[in-house]
């Protein structure tokens, strides 16, 4: 089984594929890469991503990813993380308003907690609560905590997307859902044993029943 | 129920060995930082930090070997410091798996060089060090300013001036360390954590000067820092992460189990 990482100049991605390694079947094989003909034969497909937005579609679109993402995500296992979520929706806020990939009906807006004690970036361990039930949550438990960075946050316009929720002033969406694709705004590669239980769950799920 | 704070036990690394040396039951090699992230992580810390005193070039090379070694199996956030100046330093510490760095006196010597470090390679992997020394007098309102060189020299700067200046530029955290209360075990200079944390936006971690585990809880509540770095109380096994963390939840803090 190949596993593709998507590298496309977004950050280091080191630890997630040692992470994935770290929990894979054995006959798995991670691979960094950024040509869509190598995520297009794997069998599955994380997408991670840090930064800012604008940067991170210029770079997509660049390597003219978009398109073989968007055919990956179709028809295989697919896991966005962090900014891999954001860039999902259809619009951010950041970078004075960014067009994204417009695979889940939404924005992504910056937090702005009325409470001067919440600092942001949101840097830190928070409860990652599960609203539907989803095979990559199997044995992690209800509220366990996850490691999340960011200023902004995904608010998908179908709630019924959002098989997650965290709480930072405000209740959001913490990880969308829909067929093939699952994606989370926390690390899972940063966050410990949960973390690695939610990868070895994506390297283990082969996508929705039909 | 949230964000939890934090508690980051910081490794005084020199020449990719532990200094003092960590003290775990069972270790094999108290001088071995792999080994000793990874009880770390198995005792509940929520980041950890090294701090590289090496002297030489070798061992600045050899810490890119302890930082992948590390990442390559200890799966909670890893912050790098010392000696790191210029965005090559942080490019490389990185690449081998540090999810941030920690830069202090290159911040001082050349500021627009955390602007240059954040803008490539986004502000949640710069975390600015700030060393402080309380300079007013007794009978006047408090005055900080910024030190280098382990505490010895003055720069003449401001240090809430400059912590705001710090977040301006792009920092994406910062690592508050009061050197009057470094290794002095009597607790955080906590009007100093305090006037930082409340001016900017940005986390603020509280160092220097942990000598028990209600320094962690003061530094959260009357420190308002967003975290609690510590050293030597958890190295010589005086106490345990989970001992700190019951103490701060006592005290109504909010942490990770």
């Amino acid at each position: 089984m190949q596993i593709a990482v998507v590298d496309y100049g977004m950050g280091n991605l080191r630890s997630v594929v040692k992470a994935i390694e770290h929990v894979a079947p054995s006959d798995a094989h991670v691979v960094l890469t950024d040509a869509p003909e190598v995520i297009l034969n794997s069998e599955k497909v994380v997408f991670p991503g840090q930064g800012a937005a604008a940067q991170c579609m210029a770079k997509l679109e660049e390597r003219q990813l978009p398109e073989a993402l968007r055919e990956a995500a179709r028809t295989r296992p697919f896991l966005g993380i962090c900014m891999g979520m954001q860039v999902l929706l259809d619009r951010s806020e950041e970078n004075d308003g960014v067009d994204l990939l417009g695979w889940f009906p939404g924005q992504v807006k910056r937090f702005e907690p009325g409470d001067a004690h919440l600092k942001v970036p949101q840097m830190g361990w928070n409860q990652l609560h599960q609203a539907h039930e989803h095979p990559l949550f199997d044995g992690i438990r209800q509220d366990a905590r996850f490691y999340f960075v960011h200023s902004y946050y995904c608010e998908p316009t179908d709630p019924s997307q959002s098989v997650a929720t965290a709480t930072y002033g405000q209740t959001y969406c913490a990880a969308l859902a829909d067929d093939f694709v699952f994606a989370i705004q926390a690390h899972p590669e940063k966050s410990a044993d949960d973390g690695l239980t939610l990868l070895a769950n994506f390297t283990r799920w082969s996508g929705p029943r039909s | 129920m949230g964000l939890a704070k934090r508690i980051i036990p910081c490794l005084d690394v020199a020449e990719g060995r532990v200094v003092k040396g960590v003290q775990f039951e069972g270790l094999r090699d108290a001088g071995d930082p792999v080994e000793a992230a990874r009880r770390y992580n198995q005792a509940g810390a929520d980041e950890l930090t090294f701090l590289d005193i090496s002297a030489s070039h070798e061992g600045r090379e050899t810490m890119l070997h302890v930082v992948e070694a590390v990442a390559a199996e200890v799966f909670i956030p890893l912050t790098v410091g010392g000696g790191i100046r210029t965005l090559a330093d942080v490019r490389r510490l990185l690449h081998a798996g540090a999810d941030k760095v920690s830069i202090n006196t290159a911040a001082v010597h050349h500021p627009e060089r955390i602007k240059e470090m954040s803008d490539a390679v986004g502000s949640q992997c710069i975390v600015v060090a700030i060393d402080a020394r309380r300079v007013s007098a007794e009978d006047e309102p408090p005055r900080w300013e910024i030190f280098t060189h382990g505490g010895r020299n003055p720069t003449g700067l401001d240090a809430i001036r400059w912590a705001r200046h710090m977040a301006d530029l792009g920092a994406g955290e910062l690592l508050v360390t009061s050197m009057d209360r470094d290794g002095m075990q009597q607790g955080f200079d906590l009007e100093l954590t305090r006037a930082i944390s409340d001016v900017v936006p940005i986390p603020v971690i509280a160092s220097g000067g942990v000598g028990n585990l209600e320094h962690l809880a003061e530094g959260i509540l009357d420190g308002h820092a967003d975290a609690v770095l510590a050293a030597s109380i958890f190295h010589f096994g005086t106490h345990s992460i989970s001992e700190a963390k019951a103490v701060m939840a006592r005290a109504g803090i909010e942490v990770r189990d």
